[in-house]
């Protein structure tokens, strides 16, 4: 089972990875650098496999691809929260970071608790409890089936889109 | 037919698009900076394939400018090498990259912009439908010149009235997001009008559509109109308004009845009236940004800052949003009048608002910032608080070495 690592609302990209880390391109620094002021203790007992839950509005604020890249490399399986922002969301499916839209697991865990995510059907189990996160659109189930978004046009060309629009 | 957005796609396509549509679209240009740039360019390189158009693709050095350490100058090294090979030419080192996108003449009223900056949304003042992207986004536009858009909604907000003295379009953003909140028009375009904006400059509608994305929105546009057309110089600006449009969401925002408003920390839906907060002391003001660094925003400031020294206890910053601002204060006289009030003038940029060159916040520290983000940590230390307001606010703030109300000022 994985660890949950729980956080709250409005969960800034900012807070993710701040602005005086993401001066690299190099995912492993990123992922050293994850949440290193906002929460200190996530990278020193983070275990590849875990899960991140968050509240509402996860990823708000700056563009910067160095937030997925840096959750990714700290080894998190995936990201479940109640909402997405928009870039923050494309961005993690375009890398190949699982991010699960899911309303109900949040208030049903606590940080630390043990949950089990099929990311390919979105079955969550938590404390006993299954849940199901939302189907996501056509494009970002392409995309993941790809693995990432370079992988898709490399491979298929906006074809791969133009097909599921 | 249509909202602004479903026109803009409309024509674009050639074809009747509706919202909820997922197109794939040819964009005019694609901008990255110094620091998404890098991630771009890496994932373009991934896809081996010749770039789009070396005269539509767009580079700015902005976040981080000159380099302060080595791996800035590192990510620098990556983007002009990039620029070299492809011969990418419009290549800037002399302000904001969203300032300088429509300074430089590459928005056009009914054009699709992306760019590899949340704030992208700024260019829909000019009636453009330009939105945000992450890296490889924008590295698959080098590649394709085209990007997929899910087609938005969108929420249409009037605003109603005229805007009383010591009131700007700052508070009218900050009064819509704590209307709708911080992620109230995720995924949603939005539509800024009514007889405030009609009589608002371009500058002004800049800071409207910018602080857009900061309440989630996907597009901020402004219907093009002879302001529009005297800004770009013009007369063959595109007719476009939304007809019969099917709004997701309407909002009526009453511009005469507003107070000057904060967005408190740490949250940019934390918004108060200024009396909420005022007379907190202050360790700095920043004034510049995407959303207000432009020349009548410095032209407010030093408006205040005639004759007057700004707080001992305050260290106040001015960053003009391009070297074309810059220089346009110089001749002037803006630049004097903060230099002898004792403010520190810095090289066009981003400045401090990214907390990672001139002006970092410590730990306990009280910022008033022109900017767009209060986010924990956004600027320096996680344990410092940010405060965004207007620059009038600003003014009366460095002026005061705490947090003030500009109306008593003259």
């Amino acid at each position: 089972m994985a660890r949950i690592f729980k956080f709250g609302d409005a969960i800034s990209t900012d807070a993710i990875i701040p602005g005086r880390y993401n001066v690299t391109t190099d995912p492993t620094a990123l992922g050293k650098a994850c949440f290193i002021e906002a929460r200190p203790d996530f990278v020193t007992s983070v275990e590849p496999g875990d899960v991140i839950v968050g509240g509402r509005n996860f990823g708000c604020g700056s563009s910067r691809e160095h937030a997925p890249m840096a959750i990714k490399a700290a080894g998190i399986q995936a990201v479940i929260a109640q909402s997405f922002a928009r870039i923050f969301y494309r961005n993690a499916i375009n890398i190949g970071l699982p991010v699960i839209q899911c309303d109900a697991v949040y208030d049903a865990v606590a940080d630390g608790d043990a949950i089990n995510v099929d990311i390919q059907s979105g079955d969550i189990e938590a404390n006993g409890k299954m849940f199901r996160g939302e189907t996501p659109g056509p494009v970002a189930m392409a995309i993941m089936d790809a693995g990432t978004l370079i992988d898709l046009i490399k491979t298929r060309g906006w074809a791969a889109i133009e097909e599921v629009s | 037919m249509g909202t602004l957005t479903e026109e803009i796609f409309s024509r674009r396509l050639g074809r009747p698009v509706h919202a909820g549509e997922i197109v794939v679209a040819p964009v005019d240009y694609a901008m990255a900076h110094d620091v998404t740039g890098p991630l771009a360019i890496e994932a373009f390189r991934k896809l081996d394939v010749p770039l789009w158009d070396a005269e539509r693709v767009i580079m700015v050095f902005d976040h981080i400018l000159p380099a302060n350490t080595v791996a800035a100058a590192g990510l620098h090294k990556i983007v002009r090498d990039f620029a070299d090979d492809f011969g990418v030419t419009h290549v800037f080192q002399e302000g904001i990259c969203h300032q300088l996108m429509v300074e430089k003449g590459f928005i056009r009223p009914g054009g699709i912009v992306v760019g590899a900056d949340s704030h992208s949304t700024t260019y829909g003042a000019l009636g453009c439908f330009s939105a945000g992207f992450g890296s490889t986004d924008i590295a698959v536009t080098f590649a394709t010149g085209r990007t997929w858009f899910r087609v938005p909604e969108s929420i249409r907000i009037n605003l109603r009235g005229a805007l009383p003295p010591g009131i700007f379009p700052k508070d009218l953003a900050l009064k819509v997001i704590r209307m709708l909140g911080a992620e109230g028009a995720n995924y949603l375009a939005v539509e800024w009008g009514g007889e405030a904006v009609a009589a608002m400059s371009v500058d002004e509608r800049l800071t409207l559509a910018n602080l857009t994305v900061d309440f989630g929105g996907k597009a901020g546009l402004c219907e093009p109109d002879e302001q529009t057309r005297l800004y770009l110089g013009d007369a063959e600006v595109v007719d476009l308004h939304p007809v019969r449009p099917a709004y997701r969401q309407v909002l009526e925002v009453d511009a005469e009845t507003l107070e000057p408003q904060i967005a408190c920390p740490p949250a940019i839906d934390n918004v108060q009236d200024l009396s909420a907060v005022e007379g907190m002391p202050l360790d700095e003001v920043f004034v510049g940004s995407c959303a207000n660094g432009r020349i009548e925003d410095l032209a407010i400031v030093a408006g205040y800052f005639r004759g007057r020294q700004v707080h001992p206890r305050t260290r106040t910053i001015v960053v003009p949003a391009s070297k074309k601002v810059y220089m346009e204060a110089l001749a002037r006289g803006y630049i004097q009048t903060f230099m002898e009030a004792g403010a520190l003038v810095m090289n066009a940029g981003c400045g401090p608002c990214l907390g990672r060159q001139h002006g970092v916040l410590g730990p306990g520290e009280r910022a008033l910032s022109t900017s767009n983000r209060n986010y924990s940590g956004r600027m320096g230390s996680p344990k410092a608080d940010i405060y965004l307001a207007n620059p009038a606010v600003a003014a009366a703030s460095a002026l005061a070495g705490a947090i003030a109300d500009p109306r008593g000022l003259n």
